[in-house]
């Protein structure tokens, strides 16, 4: 198989890319692949190569000079590995994923398994903003008992969900 | 247990007994799980990867699923060690790189293996004979709900788990299978199921070797996506798709049998030829020549109850299985000439290719009904 650029050598390396949801691949042999700096993580944008052309511009746009002020994980790093550094960045670079996740995947919203943890977390948050809602609607109808009862009750949740 | 007596057996998966055994060799669920609040395996310190492996290592251990298990640090493995691994599918690559801060936990049977501290916390993975994704990712899921009772996973309601790159969120499942796909690379149509396969999100490409190029005609088929979709959907949209390259494959025997038949015995005799009488064999020539021989045998030019000894030469025949029994490290030319012994030892009893089978198959015509994968 021949080398994409230069059509001339045997290609050696071989790129696999997804551009907007398609993939594409590219052949380049060893000359053409060092030019392009392929060969050199430190140059060529390894998240362009892992998630597609665009894909480090795509996470400068939602988040510029951002930097996730917990780990330390900058949208340089992103460029440079394609991995983020902990969950957190998840939240940190989220404009910027967005677009990243919708070409990529079928969907933008996880409709997978769900952790038990976050099944019981889930249901409690329920309860917090059921909680919630009353607490208000005893305090515009004055009902001060019930309402102190659900102040209690909310006090208890608020434990609970921290744990 | 020590890694030479799980190497000593072959793994489950390789022993050809699951649905649709003649084309599919394997399939394979693996998961991707983090642990909440701590940096990913590949940002992290030394000692906040160390801290994660502790945390994590023991539970594995403790697992039912690992009650005769093989568990190492992977600085505690020599660089043969780990190749063998990577030849059994046992560990990624990526994995075998990795040093202090990183394991490998496994069942004896090598169907359950966990690498703690990839490229996420943990890369669980199930793998099973034959087409039987649904069977691997139920052992898979089991195990993941079980190291979720101690381990609190980095999970979001939207994203669902998060991995350390994002193709991976959401489901952070990948399942795929390893395929024997020599009919339609002979009739030269693999590149238009290869294309077909990857416009519908899914990814084809050759186990071994790069690009188009797949020695030994072996292809895995995977999932591309992990979010949006859930994991029974996208086990079965995969397992869909694989038995229509399985009939498709099947089709493409019976026109080669059919339309060049003469070329078939030609290459069958050839390759049968070669393995027996060679001194100095490649393993990119030994896994294309096995893989004829594995065509002959479906074929039924060959005896089925050898079928064993020739799938375990496509493991055997491996550069770090050659060399996990000799003393020291062996140069490519030393790896050749041993390789094309153990070939010629193994098949020194194997009878010739009965050739006159062949045409009777063809007389068949139609290929073999799609079993129910139920």
């Amino acid at each position: 198989m021949l080398c994409d650029v230069c059509k001339c050598n045997d290609a050696t390396v071989f790129l696999t890319q997804i551009i907007e949801g398609k993939m594409q691949k590219v052949n380049l042999c060893d000359a053409c692949s060092k030019e392009k700096g392929v060969q050199d993580p430190t140059g060529f944008a390894l998240a362009d190569l892992l998630l597609g052309i665009g894909a480090a511009e795509e996470i400068e746009k939602g988040a510029p000079s951002q930097k996730c002020p917990v780990c330390g994980f900058t949208q340089v790093d992103f460029k440079k590995t394609g991995r983020l550094g902990w969950s957190v960045c998840y939240i940190t670079f989220a404009e910027g994923l967005g677009s990243l996740l919708k070409a990529m995947h079928k969907g933008t919203e996880h409709v997978g398994k769900v952790p038990e943890r976050a099944h019981r977390a889930v249901q409690l948050n329920d309860r917090m903003r059921k909680l919630t809602e009353n607490l208000q609607k005893a305090v515009q109808e004055e009902n001060y008992e019930t309402a102190a009862s659900l102040r209690d009750q909310i006090k208890q949740l608020e434990g609970e969900l921290t744990n | 247990m020590d890694l030479a007596s799980v190497m000593s057996g072959t793994g489950e998966w390789l022993r050809a007994e699951g649905p649709h055994n003649e084309i599919v060799i394997s399939s394979r669920v693996r998961l991707a799980r983090n642990v909440r609040n701590r940096a990913f395996p590949g940002w992290g310190k030394k000692q906040a990867r160390l801290d994660v492996l502790e945390m994590i290592k023991s539970r594995v251990e403790e697992l039912p699923e690992m009650q005769e298990s093989f568990s190492a640090l992977m600085q505690d493995l020599s660089a043969i060690e780990k190749q063998v691994l990577v030849e059994r599918h046992l560990i990624s690559r990526e994995h075998a790189a990795k040093g202090v801060g990183s394991a490998v936990v496994m069942n004896r049977r090598q169907t359950l293996s966990i690498m703690i501290n990839e490229e996420d916390h943990l890369r669980m993975q199930s793998m099973r004979s034959g087409l039987q994704l649904k069977q691997a990712f139920k052992l898979v899921d089991k195990v993941d709900t079980s190291l979720e009772n101690d381990l609190e996973f980095a999970y979001d309601p939207r994203l669902g788990y998060l991995t350390a790159c994002p193709t991976n969120v959401g489901t952070g499942m990948r399942a795929s299978a390893m395929l024997h796909l020599p009919g339609l690379v002979l009739s030269e149509l693999i590149n238009q199921v290869v294309q077909a396969v990857n416009k519908i999100g899914l990814a084809v490409r050759g186990l071994y070797g790069e690009g188009t190029e797949a020695m030994g005609n072996l292809f895995q088929i995977s999932n591309q996506t992990t979010l949006g979709e859930k994991e029974d959907e996208i086990i079965a949209r995969l397992t869909k798709v694989i038995e229509t390259i399985i009939e498709k494959e099947h089709d493409a025997r019976q026109v080669l049998l059919q339309k060049k038949s003469n070329t078939l015995s030609d290459q069958i005799g050839r390759a049968y030829g070669v393995l027996t009488f060679a001194h100095a064999m490649s393993s990119k020539e030994a896994l294309n020549l096995l893989s004829i021989i594995k065509l002959g045998m479906d074929l039924g030019a060959f005896p089925e109850d050898r079928r064993f000894s020739i799938d375990e030469l496509f493991i055997e025949t491996q550069p770090a299985h050659l060399q996990k029994n000799s003393q020291q490290k062996l140069n490519a030319e030393e790896r050749d000439h041993l390789r094309a012994q153990i070939v010629r030892d193994r098949l020194k009893l194997f009878p010739k290719p009965d050739i006159s089978k062949l045409a009777k198959e063809a007389g068949n015509g139609s290929s073999p009904p799609p079993e129910n994968n139920e």
